[in-house]
């Protein structure tokens, strides 16, 4: 091989730029997220459900959080229908926030562990809870 | 190079692009879809659990808003301030102090209001008369047509509405409006917002915006909010509705619009 | 054939790494721009587009430029410009680029960039300009690296390389016809607001970019041992000078438009560019320097003798390129906005993070035109056709 000196030093670097991730965290704890609904009203509510069930929301609320905007923007429908026929307004303010009102023990227990940040704060305003701790 | 090597990086060259062709391809089918017109049935076909959407029956309904300022009730400087205050209150209007600042319904003289309408001798009293401007919600809005993304779009009941996700700030919008009605976000607001309402969201840096006839407080079944602030002063109504309010005011009375030669067809009536 | 651009003089090495060093300065004030928004800009409520809309503007021009040398070699056969057609193609890549650039830089949400594909609206000039430059880019991408590579084979170009050469001279009449609908369909901008807009640009552009395109040869000449050769340098001034007869010319027909009608709206603009309105006049010397410059380029250009005299020629080019530089790239776009729709004016100029961030988005320009001519001058020097 020409240049063997080279190509092997330079394949030991580039292996280890591209494992840096697993070996730089090794060792660290993972702490799994647990997302908290303690909050004032859904402390009050006798029988504790949100738009749909449990497991949707989890795998789905991302896909549920962008039909209601395009169906308030641009198809000016305001009302939804869930699955057991309730009626919610769909609002982040003021229906999903009505109730997880702890934006950083509940949003932020997932999103921080995979590590996104949803730019939904750079316009919606953060619930009540937050502003009144100072934060924005 | 070797005939062989020629071949073997060829083939490798046009297999990554296949496979990464066919994955974009995928991603964009599949970001396409959610991007056009929500299709409910297609969401249930999949397997998807899905609520239906509907209108609230307390909003207002229209083919054609519009309003009518009668400038002739607008008398004391608070007239003006009142309806002014009123929009940007609710909807968390910045107060910047220089020129990149951003304003939905303000005041400007007659003369800058209409000025194709120069006349060296005006009436003394429209001279120094304000004149309340904000979008007209044209019928045919060179904004609509001029944007790339469809993020300002006309709605059927005739507002000209802003899509704050979509929207690039290339801002062609405003080099497109007539009017002047349309203000940038040259930098993030929140700073320079005095009492953030909670209720209303504010708007980002890099998104332009502009007055929507207050379409959440139209799904609520009130009028907007400078309609109510002005005590009578603006008649708001739908057009295509023969018995409304507006439609009696302009029949009544004669109105002019800001600059009817260039065909947008405003919907903001002014009786002087 | 990309290889080459690692095999170079020692000055050529220090232009690109002073390239990117400039560029890695230019961008600290782009990531501003990004953080803070583009309140760092000298733009305003009223004047909503400015230095980066202008500079684009200018360089769609400059890119439709290559069609100049793409009819007389490809449709005529006019082999004088063997040598210079792959510099012109290639000019005209590194210009499409730039162009897509300044429009980045220019969102207020760049991120949101690949909405206009995601959601496309034909009814749209804007998201046709995205359209045909994208293509434009494509097209003279694959003619000139295949037309390149063929010759680096001494063979000639494959046969499906020729539709698309006559698509491309085409095309490049449609991206700068796009760009100039862009303006002169808006109802509310009587300055645009006129049909001779597209002509207008055609013209300039016609004229601008060869200019440009020579200016750089002549650099080339010096910097290499690379000649275009006499005629083919005489043939194109001939060609810039009659563009540029055109382009003063329209203009010339827009203020007798203007002022013959007595119309406020059609002649406040030109009031604000070249005289001034209520003491506002920050544009009134460049517009002036422009036409001084532009009709001196004319007197060097339109007498033969002076034109085919080639230590003279420079300046004449230099005089057009700035002319039409500060008319097309200054004035026309900030004047659009001048008076604004309610009849008050906003002064614009460019501030310096906003001058730095156009500087970066040309240093991208030039590096790209420097790797393009470097692999199209290597090959040419040894080729035998």
């Amino acid at each position: 091989m020409y240049d063997s000196g080279k190509i092997i030093s330079g394949l030991f670097i580039f292996v280890g730029i591209v494992t840096l991730p697993f070996w730089y965290n090794a060792g660290k704890a993972f702490v799994k997220p647990d997302p908290s609904l303690d909050t004032p009203v859904i402390r009050q509510m006798k029988e504790k459900h949100c738009i749909e069930s449990k497991q949707y929301m989890i795998d789905k609320h991302m896909q549920l959080l962008n039909d209601w905007r395009n169906e308030v923007v641009r198809e000016n429908r305001t009302i939804y229908v869930n699955s057991s026929g309730q009626y919610f307004t769909m609002s982040l303010e003021d229906t999903c926030f009505h109730c997880h009102s702890n934006e950083k023990q509940f949003c932020n227990q997932c999103h921080s562990y995979v590590n996104i940040e949803p730019y939904c704060w750079e316009c919606h305003v953060k619930p009540k809870e937050e502003i009144a701790n100072g934060q924005r | 190079m070797d005939n062989d090597k020629r071949r073997f990086l060829r083939l490798m060259g046009i297999s990554t692009g296949l496979l990464a062709g066919s994955s974009l391809f995928g991603g964009m089918s599949s970001i396409l879809k959610l991007g056009t017109k929500f299709n409910g049935d297609a969401l249930a076909s999949q397997g998807m659990e899905y609520g239906k959407f509907a209108s609230d029956p307390k909003a207002l309904k229209a083919n054609r808003w519009a309003i009518a300022i009668d400038l002739r009730k607008f008398k004391t400087h608070d007239d003006y301030k009142r309806c002014i205050d009123a929009c940007d209150n609710i909807h968390n209007i910045p107060v910047i102090p220089n020129n990149q600042e951003i304003k939905w319904i303000w005041e400007e003289n007659y003369e800058n209001a209409f000025p194709e309408q120069q006349n060296k001798y005006l009436e003394e009293e429209l001279k120094d008369k304000p004149v309340l401007l904000l979008c007209n919600q044209c019928e045919y809005p060179p904004c609509v047509r001029v944007c790339p993304t469809g993020a300002t779009f006309k709605r059927p009941d005739g507002i000209v509405m802003m899509d704050y996700h979509r929207c690039i700030g290339c801002r062609y919008c405003m080099a497109g409006c007539p009017y002047g009605s349309r203000s940038f976000n040259f930098q993030d607001p929140r700073p320079f917002i005095k009492h953030i309402d909670p209720e209303y969201p504010t708007r980002t840096k890099g998104v332009v915006e502009k007055c929507d006839f207050c379409i959440e407080r139209l799904d609520k079944g009130l009028p907007p909010a400078c309609v109510e602030a002005s005590k009578g002063s603006i008649i708001f109504g739908d057009l295509s509705d023969t018995n409304s309010d507006i439609r009696k005011v302009l029949s009544n009375n004669f109105t002019v619009r800001r600059k009817p030669e260039l065909g947008t067809q405003p919907n903001v009536f002014y009786i002087i | 054939m990309i290889e080459k651009v690692f095999y170079g003089s020692k000055k050529y090495w220090a232009w690109v790494i002073f390239l990117i060093v400039l560029l890695g300065t230019c961008f600290h004030f782009y990531l501003m721009q990004f953080n803070e928004g583009l309140k760092i800009t000298g733009l305003s409520r009223n004047v909503s587009w400015g230095l980066y809309i202008a500079q684009f503007t200018y360089l769609v021009g400059v890119a439709a430029s290559a069609v100049m040398l793409v009819i007389p070699y490809y449709l005529h056969h006019y082999k004088a410009f063997s040598k210079m057609i792959i510099l012109g193609e290639f000019m005209a890549i590194a210009a499409v680029t730039m162009c897509m650039l300044f429009i980045f830089v220019d969102l207020g949400q760049p991120t949101r960039v690949l909405n206009v594909l995601l959601y496309p609206q034909p009814h749209s000039i804007m998201f046709w300009d995205m359209t045909v430059l994208a293509g434009y880019l494509g097209l003279n991408l694959i003619i000139g690296w295949t037309t390149l590579e063929a010759e680096r084979k001494n063979a000639t170009p494959p046969s499906w390389v020729r539709p698309l050469i006559y698509l491309s001279v085409a095309w490049a009449i449609s991206i700068h016809t796009v760009t100039a609908f862009l303006y002169a369909g808006l109802p509310g901008r009587p300055f645009w607001m006129s049909a001779i807009m597209a002509a207008r640009f055609l013209a300039s552009a016609f004229c601008a970019g060869p200019a440009i395109l020579l200016l750089l040869v002549f650099l080339i000449q010096k910097v290499s041992k690379y000649a275009v050769g006499e005629e083919a340098v005489n043939a194109l001034a001939k060609i810039i000078t009659y563009a540029m007869s055109a382009n003063v010319f329209f203009m010339l027909l827009e203020v007798f438009t203007a002022f013959y009608s007595h119309i406020p709206d059609e002649m406040n603009s030109f009031k604000y560019l070249y005289y001034g309105i209520d003491g506002q006049h920050a544009l009134v010397p460049f517009m002036w320097t422009s036409a001084g410059l532009g009709l001196l380029s004319l007197a060097l250009l339109i007498p033969p003798s002076l034109r085919n005299n080639k230590k003279l020629l420079p300046f004449a080019l230099a005089a057009l390129v700035m002319s039409t530089w500060i008319d097309k790239g200054l004035g026309l776009i900030v004047a659009g906005f001048i008076p604004n729709p309610f009849d008050k004016i906003t002064e614009y100029l460019p501030t310096f993070p906003e001058i730095m961030i156009a500087v970066g988005v040309y240093t991208i320009g030039v590096f790209i035109l420097t790797i393009l001519w470097k692999v199209a001058i290597s090959v040419k020097e040894k080729s035998t056709t």
